[in-house]
């Protein structure tokens, strides 16, 4: 599509008043949103939203481009139903913790695994929040919450684990308040030919604030998450003295010094073909680790929709031109007079 | 079994032969016999042959039950005829039973002095405890009404198919088709369709080609030669209206239909589905023809099926899921968001009997309630049934029609009798098809998404096109504008808009037609697959001069407008239907006229018989 003038943040704004409450952190993800559409070049009429239901599944009518408001879970049906149509759109999903990963597991699971070239946004704030703080898969356990008033009894469920288990082939994480960082996961995320999970953590400064404060305050932040940097080695901390070494099959946290130097540590590569350190990097938990932040996996493998086109035209080929006549002439025939 | 002519002498033949106007048979053996080839067989050859045909496959849920029992018994029955025929026949005039659990499910369906061909190899001890029978039946007497004609099947197979070198257990497994000669022999059919179907299916394999052959010869041969069969029977060609026919089932009517809707559009076909009895083989037939730019999408579940046609038809293409009634059950939230968001889609139900997981492989119509009523909310869907399997086709054309002239999903019912069974179909030419007209809205000035046109229908703005960006959902709509909106006046606007675009569905489809008198005494009425059987009893009752007629709907939802005139021009009306009373509750509901119901839930389709006696007690009792 030939896009005469270069669109503006503002050109990416639609209509509508938006209604999160003030303060949530969906305003943050929403303006990154647009930033990095006017950025990329990204044209509105090419580009489909497609949500669930909850909080951050309002994300679509905020957005002047096509969009979706689906139901509970559906998104990542929905959105791959677009894109099989008309496998030329750019089609993002915007999940959040409940919407995705509870009511809409199965599906988040079977689009990961097609590779169907989507882009996954999950807004992780730990918590029902349209429904008025019921706990969700990814709150702590023994967490309070007006369904779970002596405390949850239920294991919480790690997103970018998951999306490993199903062999994604981009992940990533960052943060609702850190801008920057999120715009560069946006942009990796949108250039990535595939399915591209990115998992937000987001506050929801009403029923779960500051869920994240470790990872988002500016004071303590850089202790408690590591910036992965391809082919770098994995050094994180205020004064950068901190690195993850591999122990056996266990990660550590070690300071650097004293007979430890970066040679020692774990070098990140998101383009190992083999899942097993992202995963190893997914398992690295507040407090006992930093939790990575960035790009985990970044692997190429055929899409689905790119799959499905040329295996139509494969057949195509190899059948020849047929008629709809051909069609309803095959097989046993017989005439009558 | 009705006797055109008396028994004649062919010249050069050995044997008598009866000309018979219409004969239906049955095969039945254990599921793992291979009965459903061979009685697709004999349909092909039939209607390759000329003669019209209406077919009842009958099988169980499980693939393989345990040999020899009951559970594992399958059949698929035959009738075929020299006239036009509407149903597979009430009773058999020759039945195939291929063990004592064969015979002892089917034995009931043969009518008196039928013909009954028995695999004597498999009357042992073991499978006759299977069937329980406590003694033999074949010593007992108690087969006197029939005439039986005891063949080793199993063993003549094995010694027919030793030339093509195969092992025991496979050379027995072309029984079916030792069967299949033996009964082509005795209707005097062709033996090339199926010998051209063998060497296309087994070319890769010849000893297996070969083998299925020399068992097929065997038992046509045996036929000839043994001294067991007196007379053989020939049923003419049917005069069936001019033109080019082939054989279809249900599913294949309806997948061909849906390419060719997809076609007469110039679009692609979405089809989402997840596998589900007896729906699947739609997946299968649309899979295999890709080449016309079939996007078939299996997907991990029911919901997420619809939720792709749903995006699908968001971004423009021609979008339907198939499923049986326990997937519609899970589609229902998803159908209403396509009914917010007003988007062109078809919902295909294959009936099977219910609730729940209920009977998989059989038939019943218990899902209309579910397609009219069964969301949340006030949530009109269009409603199409189909009547026969071929009309499959017509009625996947026309819902994908209404579907996108409308803007809206619409529910297509077939039922497990219809998908399976079979009848010829007259080829058409594609240009007898009318287009498709699909009107994508272009122009960005003062574009509004939920602006309606004169029958209702709102524009079909695709993703891709400038200016038109716009954002659809589950919430309610601002009337024009399509916007979120929860204002009271609102709500009631919109609810009363999409009843009204539904009802003027009944502008666009042909008025109710009544076959038989427009007046009368008695009024059939029914729906979907129940066609056959119901206009079949009909002509029997206007034959010996009653005053019945019938009036079979197509469309349930909206009812043509001239339904209630017609209904009440009659004194009294007979709902028949394979459920509890759906369609009579909703006559009776809308049009306050009293009806009477016959219902039946076995998991079959209705007996004429059993029809008549209902209409000569309601007539008798006046």
């Amino acid at each position: 599509m030939s896009q005469v003038k270069t669109l503006t943040v503002k050109d990416f704004k639609s209509d509508q008043e938006v209604r999160w409450c003030p303060g949530c952190g969906d305003y943050a993800i929403l303006n990154q949103m647009q930033k990095v559409f006017a950025e990329l070049g990204l044209s509105r009429e090419n580009t489909v939203f497609v949500s669930g239901i909850g909080c951050s599944s309002r994300f679509p009518y905020y957005m002047s481009t096509y969009g979706v408001h689906g139901i509970h879970g559906r998104a990542p049906a929905i959105a791959t139903g677009v894109k099989i149509a008309n496998p030329g759109l750019n089609v993002w999903v915007i999940t959040g913790d409940g919407d995705g990963l509870s009511i809409g597991g199965n599906h988040l699971l079977h689009t990961i695994r097609r590779n169907v070239n989507l882009k996954i946004i999950l807004f992780n704030n730990r918590i029902y929040g349209l429904t008025k703080g019921q706990y969700s898969p990814t709150s702590e356990f023994g967490k309070k919450t007006k369904s779970t008033p002596f405390g949850s009894i239920d294991y919480p469920m790690h997103p970018i684990s998951v999306a490993i288990g199903a062999e994604v082939t981009f992940v990533a994480r960052c943060v609702d308040v850190d801008v920057k960082y999120q715009q560069y996961v946006l942009k990796r995320a949108a250039e990535h030919q595939g399915t591209a999970f990115v998992e937000i953590y987001q506050d929801c400064n009403v029923y779960n604030h500051e869920a994240f404060d470790y990872a988002s305050d500016r004071q303590v932040r850089d202790d408690h998450v590591l910036y992965l940097e391809h082919g770098k080695p994995m050094i994180f901390g205020k004064e950068r003295n901190k690195g993850i070494r591999l122990n056996g099959t266990h990660p550590e946290v070690v300071e650097l010094g004293s007979g430890i130097t970066a040679d020692d540590l774990l070098i990140h590569d998101e383009r190992a073909p083999e899942p097993t350190l992202a995963y190893l990097l997914s398992r690295m938990r507040h407090p006992e680790f930093p939790e990575p932040m960035g790009v985990y996996r970044a692997i190429q493998l055929p899409t689905y929709e790119n799959l499905l086109v040329d295996q139509i035209a494969a057949v195509s080929q190899k059948l020849g031109p047929r008629s709809l006549d051909d069609l309803f002439n095959e097989g046993d025939t017989w005439v009558v007079d | 079994m009705t006797t055109a002519t008396t028994a004649q002498d062919s010249h050069h033949r050995s044997k008598a032969t009866t000309e018979l106007q219409h004969a239906a048979i049955r095969f039945a053996g254990d599921s793992g016999d291979g009965m459903q080839l061979a009685g697709t067989q004999f349909t092909n050859t039939s209607a390759v042959f000329g003669n019209d045909v209406s077919t009842l496959p009958d099988f169980p849920a499980e693939i393989r039950a345990p040999a020899g029992t009951l559970a594992g018994v399958s059949g698929f029955q035959i009738n075929f005829s020299s006239h036009p025929i509407h149903t597979p026949g009430d009773q058999v005039d020759a039945l195939i039973a291929m063990n004592p659990a064969a015979l002892r499910t089917n034995i009931k369906d043969l009518i008196d002095g039928g013909i009954l061909i028995v695999n004597t190899d498999e009357f042992t001890a073991t499978n006759l405890k299977l069937a329980k029978f406590d003694q033999n039946p074949l010593e007992s007497g108690e087969l006197k009404p029939y005439r039986v004609y005891k063949v080793p099947i199993t063993k003549h197979t094995l010694e027919a198919v030793v030339p093509a070198g195969l092992g025991s257990k496979e050379s027995a497994r072309c029984r079916n088709f030792y069967a299949l000669g033996l009964v082509f022999w005795l209707f005097d059919r062709p033996l090339d369709t199926t010998l051209n179907w063998i060497h296309s299916k087994f070319g890769k394999v010849p000893a297996v080609a070969e083998a299925n052959t020399l068992a097929l010869k065997a038992g046509y041969n045996f036929g000839e030669t043994a001294e067991l069969f007196p007379v053989r029977y020939k049923v003419n060609r049917a005069r069936l209206a001019p033109g080019r026919y082939r054989n279809l089932t249900g599913n294949q009517a309806l997948a061909i239909g849906l390419i060719t809707a997809a076609r007469k559009a110039g679009k692609a076909l979405f089809y989402g589905s997840y596998p589900i009895t007896p729906a699947s083989d739609i997946l299968h037939e649309l899979s295999a023809n890709k080449n016309f730019d079939v996007r078939t999408f299996q997907a991990e579940d029911e919901i997420a099926a619809i939720c792709a046609t749903i995006g699908a038809a968001y971004a423009g293409a021609i979008s339907v899921t198939g499923t049986s009634g326990p997937g519609v059950a899970l589609k229902q939230e998803a159908i209403g968001l396509a009914v917010m968001t007003e988007l062109p889609l078809v919902i295909v139900n294959v009936q099977r009997g219910g609730p729940s997981t209920g009977l998989p492989t059989k038939t019943e119509q218990a899902d209309l309630w579910q397609a009219i009523l069964g969301r949340n909310g006030e949530c009109p869907v269009p409603v199409i049934a189909a009547q026969s399997p071929a009309d499959c086709f017509h009625a996947a054309i026309e819902a994908v029609r209404i579907a996108v002239r409308f803007m809206t999903p619409v529910i297509l019912l077939t039922d497990g009798y219809l998908a399976n069974g079979s009848e010829p179909w007259r080829i058409m030419a594609s240009g007898e098809i009318a287009p498709i007209e699909v009107r994508h809205a272009q122009e960005a000035a003062d574009f509004q998404p939920y602006r309606r046109d004169e029958l209702g229908a709102r524009p079909w703005a695709i993703p891709g096109t400038p200016g038109l960006e716009h954002r659809i959902g589950g919430l309610e709509k601002q009337d024009v504008t399509g916007n979120v909106n929860y204002e009271p006046e609102n709500h009631q606007r919109m609810v009363n808009l999409r009843a009204e675009k539904v009802a003027n569905v009944a502008t666009q489809i042909p008025e109710q037609e009544v076959f038989g008198d427009e007046s009368g005494e008695l009024l059939l009425v029914s729906w979907g697959g129940t066609y056959g059987s119901v206009r079949t009893a009909c002509e029997r009752m206007r034959e010996a001069g009653h005053s019945v007629s019938h009036m079979h709907l197509r469309w349930l939802n909206p009812m043509p407008g001239n339904v209630e005139q017609l209904l009440r021009r009659f004194r009294r009306v007979l709902v028949c239907e394979l459920n509890m009373g759906q369609l009579q509750f909703m006559l009776q509901g809308r049009f306050c006229i009293p009806c009477v119901g016959l219902h039946k839930v076995q998991g079959r389709p209705f007996i004429v018989g059993e029809i008549v006696s209902r209409i000569e007690e309601l007539l008798g009792g006046r």
